[in-house]
């Protein structure tokens, strides 16, 4: 462990003299022995002295005696403070020096006594507590102080359990900072600041206290909604997803939507481009045609047009079924078979074609039907032509 | 020599129990008060090692560091008549041995007590005249400074000061913690079903957006190709005009018998003729 947590059941006072009791033995022996040896010297020369009578030995013994419990209760002054200790010592109750680590001798209880404090160890406190924020909702915190020993006098004598005194203040600290911020500024972005005021009002408090401690670190680990609206919070996280989740939805439908449009755009254009430039082209091969033809028109014009009207006539008569009626102006009723005719060569078209069509013969110089007109014209020229 | 023993040895220890009993320790984190048969005659000792007469003087001894009044959870009323749960503790110390010897006659649970009746009437008091959220909030300072300057001159006459009252947490009896939760369910939903709403206008605020400019560009497009194609019309026509019009006579034959040839007598075409038409002139009479 890097720090040491003194436990509830411990008394900090109590640490030093245990100390110091596991220190003895090892000197005293060294210190035993040193004294056995000169006093065994004296003795024996005392012996000598009182001329060596038997009566004086258990005065000698008492004398040994003596010497080894006073030896023994100098001894008991000797104690060593660690490097990462400092330790009061007490005269008759009053505080008169502080020492640093090494090895110490005070003068012998009731004279002197001595405190030894850990002031280096870093110790921690963890406080996990539901609570109210400002905006009058609850919040789980969960955080942990860790500190130290700044002053020894303080800790030893302004306080009882200065330990216990910075859990209580902790709780204070962190429920008046809570108290006086946002749920949401706890729940997101606030947490340095909360940890960072919960560590300034603790130290106020424990100077104010003269406890002698000092906070090192104050971290928030976690703030959080209460377990019972757990489920409210995270569906509203979730819908802060959502709503990111439907932008990006019809971002991608702009992003497809667009150039699609684009492209289709340039096509309409590019077809439009190449309308023009095959309408254009067209008049023009039509146009040439055309010019060619009626300079060759020009030199000969009745055998041209006579020539023209007969390969049409050729090329359109070679190709289909054809009937010819031999009848006269008597318009008779005349019925046939068009439906077997038209079955031997099937169209494509045959709309509402009744079984038998009753071709009425025409009129044989009509008027109507442009078609029909201009075959008339063309037959008019061929005659115009014949004679 | 056996009773002169005796004697020396009762002589030593009575002297010693004198020696003792004349001195007494008055350590750096305590408070003495001194009696001479009962009566408090003196306070105040500095720490260290001090006279008193045997049998005559007695002392006694407090602990004179900051003690911790800690074992309060009491119920209070705030102004909207609801019920919470204050937590604190008090930090206080012997201010007067003599006094304090008085009053409590020593005893810490006595003052404890005393203490802890007069800090809740004082937190009554000040959680009656304020709401949940002043004393959660903002008064809370006002509170825990208000107490301070009360209850110090209040246990004066206890021989003690306040080093410090703070309000360690303030809860909400559960029901109505319960409706608190209600409230932050409801917040929190309406907070699920405005970001949930802000996130369809913007998305289709920025679908509208993309197809309005979807068809701004087509709609650009036909205006563009049409007019590309109102130009080749145009440019067909003028070309078509400007051949054509050689001789319109001849064109008009010469198209006609282009529309014939395109129209009719194609695979399966049944053409019915008359015999009299002037195409069989030859074919009938013979005799051109």
């Amino acid at each position: 462990m890097a720090w040491n947590e003194p436990g509830p059941g411990r008394d900090p006072w109590n640490q030093g003299p245990k100390r110091g009791d596991n220190k003895k033995p090892p000197q005293l022996d060294d210190i035993l022995k040193r004294l056995k040896e000169r006093f065994g010297g004296k003795g024996g020369g005392g012996g000598s002295s009182g001329g060596g009578l038997p009566k004086n030995l258990p005065a000698g013994l008492i004398g040994l005696g003596a010497i080894v419990i006073v030896g023994l209760w100098l001894a008991s002054g000797a104690y060593v403070v660690d490097e990462q200790e400092r330790a009061v010592v007490l005269r008759f109750g009053q505080h008169i020096d502080t020492t640093s680590p090494g090895l110490h001798w005070h003068l012998p209880w009731p004279i002197e006594d001595v405190e030894i404090v850990n002031v280096t160890g870093v110790r921690s406190v963890r406080e996990e507590a539901t609570m109210l924020t400002q905006d009058e909702n609850i919040v789980d915190v969960e955080l942990s102080v860790q500190y130290r020993v700044s002053n020894v006098e303080e800790y030893v004598f302004q306080i009882v359990d200065p330990d216990l005194t910075l859990k209580q203040a902790t709780k204070a600290a962190v429920r008046q900072v809570v108290g006086q911020s946002k749920m949401d500024f706890i729940l997101t972005d606030g947490r340095e600041e909360v940890a960072d005021e919960t560590k300034r009002v603790l130290q106020e408090l424990l100077d104010q206290y003269k406890a002698g401690l000092v906070v090192t670190e104050v971290n928030l680990q976690q703030a959080q909604p209460p377990e019972p609206v757990q489920a409210s919070f995270a569906d509203a996280i979730k819908a802060r997803e959502d709503q990111a989740r439907l932008k990006n939805e019809a971002e991608a439908y702009a992003n497809a939507r667009l150039p699609r449009a684009r492209g289709a755009a340039a096509r309409q254009i590019a077809e439009a481009t190449g309308y023009r430039e095959q309408v254009v082209a067209k008049a023009e091969g039509d146009a040439s045609r055309f010019d060619q033809l009626l300079t060759e028109y020009r030199k000969a014009k009745n055998v041209t047009k006579e020539r023209l009207y007969l390969d049409m006539m050729k090329s359109v008569l070679g190709g289909s079924s054809k009937i010819l009626i031999d009848a006269d102006k008597s318009n008779p009723m005349l019925y046939l078979p068009l439906d077997q005719m038209l079955k031997n060569a099937p169209r494509k078209s045959s709309g509402g074609d009744p079984d038998y069509v009753t071709i009425p013969t025409p009129p044989s110089s009509s008027s109507s039907g442009s078609d029909s007109s201009a075959a008339e014209d063309n037959a008019r020229s061929r005659d115009r032509s014949r004679p | 020599m056996k009773n002169s023993t005796l004697i020396t040895i009762g002589l030593v220890l009575v002297l010693a129990w004198v020696l003792v009993n004349s001195f007494f320790i008055v350590d750096q984190r305590q408070r003495a008060v001194m009696f001479r048969f009962g009566e408090l005659t003196e306070a105040n000792f500095a720490p260290g090692l001090h006279l008193k007469l045997p049998i005559v003087q007695t002392v006694r001894t407090f602990d004179g560091r900051v003690l911790t009044l800690d074992n309060q959870t009491e119920n209070f009323l705030t102004v909207e008549k609801k019920n919470v749960e204050v937590d604190y503790y008090v930090k206080w110390r012997i201010d007067d041995a003599a006094t304090y010897y008085r009053a409590t006659t020593g005893q810490e649970l006595v003052a404890m007590d005393r203490l802890a009746s007069i800090v809740n009437r004082g937190l009554r008091d000040e959680f009656g005249s304020r709401t949940i959220q002043q004393a959660v909030s903002d008064e809370r300072n006002d509170i825990m400074s208000a107490m301070r300057e009360s209850v110090s001159s209040k246990v004066k006459e206890l021989g003690i000061s306040i080093v410090d009252i703070r309000i360690k947490s303030i809860n909400l009896p559960k029901t109505v913690s319960d409706s608190v939760y209600d409230r932050m369910r409801a917040e929190r939903a309406r907070v699920a079903a405005d970001l949930r709403a802000r996130g369809a206008e913007e998305g289709e605020k920025l679908r509208a957006t993309a197809d309005r400019e979807a068809q701004v560009t087509l709609a650009d497009a036909y205006k563009t190709a049409e007019g590309l194609k109102g130009e080749g019309d145009a440019k067909a026509a003028d070309i078509y005009a400007k051949a054509y019009g050689q001789d319109p006579e001849f064109y008009r034959f010469y198209r006609t018998l282009n529309v014939y040839h395109d129209t009719l007598g194609a695979q399966g075409d049944v053409m019915v003729l008359q015999s009299d038409s002037p195409f069989f002139k030859l074919f009938k009479n013979g005799t051109p």
